[in-house]
């Protein structure tokens, strides 16, 4: 790994707002900048550990294919569950245009 | 005897089951507490009067009818906001889920309810628990019941100053990174982060899946076991719940309350004694009292190094915000909380990209981008694989540590409370407040604060713990050596929170 310190620009803080859906304001793309760089420069050290051939972590408890009994169990009432949604139409979520098309 | 709000939890559950006090008045008297004094503490963001006077009654009602009340039955608790409540609001500190009524309960609040304990309402918390100060709640600042302007820790600062402040004998917090034992810490009460897997997570708003876990705040070690034991168990909603059962915690904190830890081996992490600077020396003189008391208990004192847990920091802050940046994905507007600029003609983007702006505050935000930069490719190996790696370390270490010892120990935080708006401008400023307690988090293995005397080296006097560290599924180990430890320390000095300063009309 190289030694550079990151830097992070405002395109850059642009970009991953982007990514993360962030509609982020001119004003927060400054603010974020510096503070993105003084945390990215301060956990860079981890690459001073020599990692190369240890075993990843991705979870302290060694679980797998951990499966439930294949049984029929009621699920959360339709009202309930959407009686929390923003918009509800028929029963259903009613979600923005997604494809951009005319309605 | 005292008033009912003084007793511990152990305390009330007996004063009801001999019918010297009933559920009911219980809880209206710590109701009429929060309704004095939470207009200055701000611990709850939903008290919940109705409900708590029906479980209240409920549990009156049983024990009328003959039947045998379990061991906290009646006994009133404070809820951390991150765990879902079916019908109450819950909103993880967050104005994204501002409104939000669960369809619902998490499974803790399942056991809760069963236990026949009191649930009292939701306590603050930093939003979806990024914090160490409750300050980025997005609703309200709560405060320490030490010290009205400074802060009761975070991320669960309600529930730990809902306990100190006699609002709640119990409450329940979750700890990521220290979120449950550095606010227990500051504000003189005790909490347990448990084993990772021992208490389900099924119903906790997740930050970061493979960190978070929920346990129990108490004022006394006992308290705190016997709502752990409550919390504790297997749970098939859950695919990371542990299903061998864990360890009687209580058996074990009535064992150390004796006073004997002769034959223990007990280690202090050189890494975490603030050789390099960075502790306050008011916290370190604490910690070296209490090696001193251990070591009067009968455990004989060693020391290990852990060298890796200098690096603990750096991966929990690629590993905790890389998770958050895919689990609040889910907040999209669509199918809970909020949704802003949904005018027919915006795309779904545009309107999850606004509802987001507007929903989420600047440490959200914040931990969003650093996830995203961690995993995005080109950087995935050198950040987010290499905190895993060094994880991976960090749980050697702690194996090599077990093997040389029962139980580590460490302060808590590297500080006392500190002032409201203190840290605030600096985000790495409030990150070092969980040097001590990231890890084990990282490793997954079980922690306790125990509150172990003042400081008064920041201003007025402070509270301090001191941390008592097990390996994974020996949480008996910590209650046992923080049981004894309490009794020691309240023989010589009485309770820590005897000096705690009056609130309201009355303490």
């Amino acid at each position: 790994m190289s030694e550079d310190a990151p830097t992070v620009t405002r395109e850059e803080v642009a970009h991953l707002a982007r990514l993360a859906r962030l509609a982020v304001t001119d004003s927060d793309l400054d603010l974020f900048a510096g503070q993105l760089d003084v945390i990215l420069r301060s956990i860079a050290r981890i690459s001073e550990v020599a990692a190369g051939d240890i075993e990843p972590t991705s979870h302290a408890v060694p679980l797998q294919n951990v499966l439930r009994p294949d049984q029929v169990a009621p699920c959360l009432p339709r009202e309930a569950v959407l009686a929390g949604a923003p918009a509800v139409e028929d029963d259903r979520f009613r979600v923005p245009q997604i494809l951009g098309e005319e309605e | 005897m005292a008033s009912l709000h003084e007793l511990s939890a152990a305390q009330t559950a007996e004063a009801i089951r001999t019918g010297e006090a009933s559920a009911t008045e219980v809880a209206r008297v710590h109701l009429d507490r929060i309704g004095q004094i939470d207009g200055e503490l701000k611990a709850f963001l939903h008290v919940d009067t109705d409900g708590a006077l029906a479980a209240a009654a409920a549990v009156d009602a049983r024990r009328s009818a003959g039947e045998e009340l379990g061991p906290l039955a009646g006994v009133p608790l404070a809820m951390k906001d991150v765990v879902v409540t079916e019908g109450l609001p819950t909103t993880s500190g967050s104005k994204i889920l501002q409104g939000w009524i669960p369809p619902y309960d998490a499974t803790i609040t399942r056991r809760v309810k069963q236990a026949g304990i009191v649930m009292l309402g939701k306590t603050n918390m930093d939003e979806f628990a990024m914090g160490s100060s409750t300050e980025n709640s997005a609703y309200q600042v709560t405060r320490n019941p030490w010290d009205l302007s400074r802060v009761p820790g975070g991320s669960s600062g309600g529930s730990s100053a809902a306990v100190a402040g006699y609002e709640a004998p119990l409450s329940i917090g979750t700890d990521t990174g220290g979120s449950i034992r550095q606010p227990a810490a500051v504000t003189g009460i005790v909490g347990h982060k448990p084993t990772y897997g021992a208490v389900s997570r099924y119903g906790l708003i997740a930050f970061s899946s493979s960190l978070d876990q929920a346990g129990p705040f108490g004022r006394t070690v006992l308290d705190t076991a016997l709502l752990h034991q409550v919390l504790a168990g297997h749970d098939p909603a859950d695919s990371t719940s542990i299903p061998e059962s864990g360890p009687d915690v209580v058996a074990a904190t009535v064992e150390g309350a004796r006073g004997d830890l002769s034959g223990l081996k007990v280690a202090i992490v050189t890494e975490l004694t603030g050789a390099s600077g960075g502790y306050q020396e008011g916290v370190l003189a604490r910690f070296r009292d209490a090696v001193a008391v251990l070591q009067k208990l009968g455990a004989e004192i060693v020391e290990v190094s852990c060298p890796h847990f200098d690096y603990a920091l750096a991966a929990y802050y690629l590993i905790a915000p890389s998770e958050c940046s895919s689990n609040l994905a889910r907040f999209d507007a669509v199918r809970y909380g909020l949704r802003v600029g949904d005018d027919g003609r915006r795309s779904l983007e545009e309107v999850m990209s606004l509802t987001r702006e507007q929903g989420f505050g600047p440490e959200v935000k914040r931990r969003i981008m650093i996830g995203t930069y961690a995993l995005s490719s080109g950087y995935y190996d050198a950040y987010y694989g290499q905190a895993q790696k060094v994880r991976t370390l960090i749980a050697d270490d702690f194996r090599k540590a077990f093997g040389q010892a029962d139980v580590l120990i460490s302060p808590t935080s590297p500080f006392v409370a500190f002032e409201i708006g203190e840290r605030t401008a600096d985000p790495m400023a409030m990150y070092v407040n969980d040097l001590c307690t990231l890890p084990a988090s990282l490793a997954g293995t079980p922690a306790i604060s125990v509150p172990c005397g003042l400081s008064d080296e920041a201003g007025p006097p402070l509270p301090v713990g001191l941390q008592v560290m097990a390996p994974a599924m020996a949480d008996d180990r910590c209650y046992r050596v923080a049981a004894a430890f309490e009794a020691a320390y309240q023989a010589a000095n009485g309770p820590i929170l005897q000096h705690l300063p009056s609130l309201g009309a009355s303490r």
